[in-house]
């Protein structure tokens, strides 16, 4: 980020036709994520057996599913669930992974060794399996969603804390402020985690369409949200069974995870771009 | 080099041994009542004592620890709690045909990711360039279980051009078990029929699990390729008279390769991932379908024996990765 304000990068997200279409889909997303209760058609836990599986026409303009649920609330729904999932396994592994990554680089020597080959480890896994496994020792619900994938996603931004965080630790003003006689705790999270937060923050938006996804696919297997909660990933499991006869009940939960994960794929990369102007 | 080879495997059997310890805390010491999850909430405490005498769970944790290691050490994967048999043969049975589905994956994501790739590189900022980044963006974007069900949806049940889920229809009998790998297995057994019926059946979930490789091997494969270009040696090349297309695949390409083995390493593992939704949806009968039924009926010996197989296969790969790529480059042996 050497070199680059925020505004610049607003400037250059905002001149790239495709990052500001990501923009435009992620800031509608979350504009129809808060006001679902309100403008959603029907409820999203309501059945109506005798309308079940409705192709859509003017009332149910997604159609109804297996219970005869309107699909079209039961998305809109899913909109929160969705981001909120993914903006708490940001939080939680992009904290815990800054301070795996910053106290890394502060100790040094030793202890840099040992936690940045904890890191390894855990980036041995492949991520869905490990997920899968703590969500299944867990027991399936939304919440152990969040630890399932926080349990490996944290190690991206560990390393990345850790890389900016041993260039800020050179310079002077650290120095300065160590000889003022400012604590170990004040120096990490005073000086040192400000200038080292903005790869973080950078990797978190690249993340967050893979996060996405990967908590879409436990729900889809089962292991992340239980009936009836509106989860899209759960959706389009249940419309499996109705898949030939009523394609509209896996099909348009199944497009509201891809035009979101589109949404922050398009803005993650315009921010790629400007970070690396070898690919424009 | 060789020196190289060493430090290389003795790193690989630490981060196994972490792999290791890692699954003992995610199997053994994260549930807070595995026997319960086993025997269900009526089962009377007697049952559970016992239950957990058996498994060892009464000891210390750092006795289980040691007996969960040496165990594991000697390839002793245990008994599987749904299939009621040894883990390690059920992953026998199960890994060849998600290793056949992964290839065909990769293959197919190789020969579109590359060509996409090259022409995109070739004519920068034309049509053919915005098309294939904006194909490659919607690729990475689509949950590979919701591709599946929308080609079975179009292919077979409307179209009826291709087979629906499964290897063999229902009334064909497998051909008898050699290697393991079906086809192979048809090869070998002649039995021509099978094994065009099973060809027909990989194309589905070979493209599904296919696509988000493709996507991923064509963008590097454009930055790769658009760095390359900009050598001085290319342009002594075009000025030596060369053709455009020799130049661009003896010289250029050649060059481009190593970020694209690289990525072919990763992709290995993320196919993995990726078979694992790939199977469910075409009821394909590979290791990730057998990992989402074991892990979802808390079946704690097979999770142990599925995320460590997984992890060594990851770690083994890396390690292949890793051993050509510093063959091909001098530079990194010495780092």
């Amino acid at each position: 980020m050497r070199g680059l304000t925020w505004r610049d990068v607003a400037r250059h997200l905002l001149k790239n036709p495709l990052s500001l279409t990501g923009l435009v889909i992620i800031l509608s997303l979350g504009i129809l994520a808060i006001l679902a209760p309100y403008i959603s058609p029907a409820d999203p836990y309501l059945t109506d057996p005798i309308n079940k599986l409705q192709p859509p026409d003017h009332k149910h303009l997604m159609g109804t599913d297996g219970l005869g649920r309107d699909i079209l609330s039961r998305v809109l729904h899913g909109t929160r669930i969705s981001l909120w999932i993914a903006f708490l396994i940001l939080l939680v592994a992009g904290t815990l992974g800054t301070v795996v990554g910053i106290v890394s680089a502060y100790l040094g020597g030793f202890w840099d060794n040992v936690l940045m080959r904890i890191t390894d480890v855990f980036m041995a896994f492949p991520q869905l399996i490990l997920a899968m496994a703590v969500a299944a020792a867990l027991g399936p619900s939304l919440t152990n969603v969040v630890l399932a994938i926080s349990f490996g996603a944290w190690t991206v931004f560990a390393r990345l804390a850790r890389s900016r965080a041993i260039a800020v630790r050179e310079e002077d003003f650290v120095e300065a402020a160590r000889a003022c006689g400012a604590s170990h705790l004040r120096l990490i999270f005073k000086h040192i985690l400000p200038l080292a937060l903005s790869p973080v923050i950078v990797q978190g938006t690249l993340s967050m369409g893979g996060i996405i996804l990967t908590a879409a696919g436990l729900g889809f297997l089962g292991f992340g949200a239980q009936p009836p909660t509106p989860e899209w990933g759960l959706m389009v499991s249940e419309g499996r069974n109705f898949m030939p006869q009523a394609w509209w009940v896996s099909t348009f939960p199944g497009l509201a995870i891809m035009i979101t994960v589109l949404g922050f794929n398009l803005l993650g990369d315009g921010i790629r771009d400007i970070l690396d102007p070898k690919t424009r | 080099m060789l020196g190289y080879i060493v430090r290389r495997l003795g790193w690989m059997l630490l981060v196994l041994w972490g792999v290791m310890t890692i699954t003992f805390f995610v199997a053994r010491v994260i549930p807070a009542d595995p026997v319960g999850a086993i025997l269900g909430p009526q089962a009377p405490p007697e049952a559970i004592e016992l239950e957990k005498k058996r498994w060892g769970l009464d000891k210390p944790i750092y006795i289980q620890y040691a007996r969960y290691m040496s165990s594991l050490l000697r390839g002793d994967l245990g008994i599987s709690l749904r299939t009621r048999r040894p883990v390690l043969q059920d992953i026998a049975q199960f890994f060849p045909a998600t290793v056949e589905l992964a290839l065909a994956a990769l293959i197919i994501s190789l020969i579109f990711g590359i060509s996409v790739g090259v022409v995109s590189a070739v004519y920068p900022g034309r049509i053919v360039d915005h098309a294939s980044r904006v194909f490659a963006i919607v690729g990475l974007s689509m949950p590979a279980f919701w591709l599946g069900l929308l080609l079975l949806l179009g292919f077979y049940y409307k179209l009826q051009w291709l087979p629906g889920p499964g290897q063999l229809p229902y009334w064909m009998p497998r051909p008898p078990r050699v290697t393991g790998f079906l086809f192979l297995d048809a090869f070998i057994a002649r039995d021509w029929a099978a094994l065009v019926s099973y060809l027909k059946h990989l194309i589905l979930p070979a493209f599904t699990l296919g696509w988000i490789s493709t996507a991923a091997i064509a963008r590097i494969t454009r930055a790769s390729m658009l760095e390359v270009l900009r050598e001085e040696y290319i342009k002594t090349a075009r000025m030596k008279g060369l053709k455009e297309s020799r130049v661009v695949m003896r010289h250029a390409f050649k060059n481009a390769l190593l970020p694209i083995i690289t990525i072919i390493g990763i992709r290995l593992a993320s196919l993995l991932e990726g078979a694992v939704l790939t199977e469910t949806v075409f009821a394909w009968p590979g290791l990730g379908r057998y990992a989402t039924h074991s892990f979802l009926s808390i079946d704690f010996n097979a999770v142990v024996g599925v995320a460590v197989f997984t992890a060594f296969l990851y770690a083994f790969c890396n390690l292949v990765v890793d051993l050509f790529y510093a063959y091909l480059n001098p530079k990194i042996r010495y780092v």
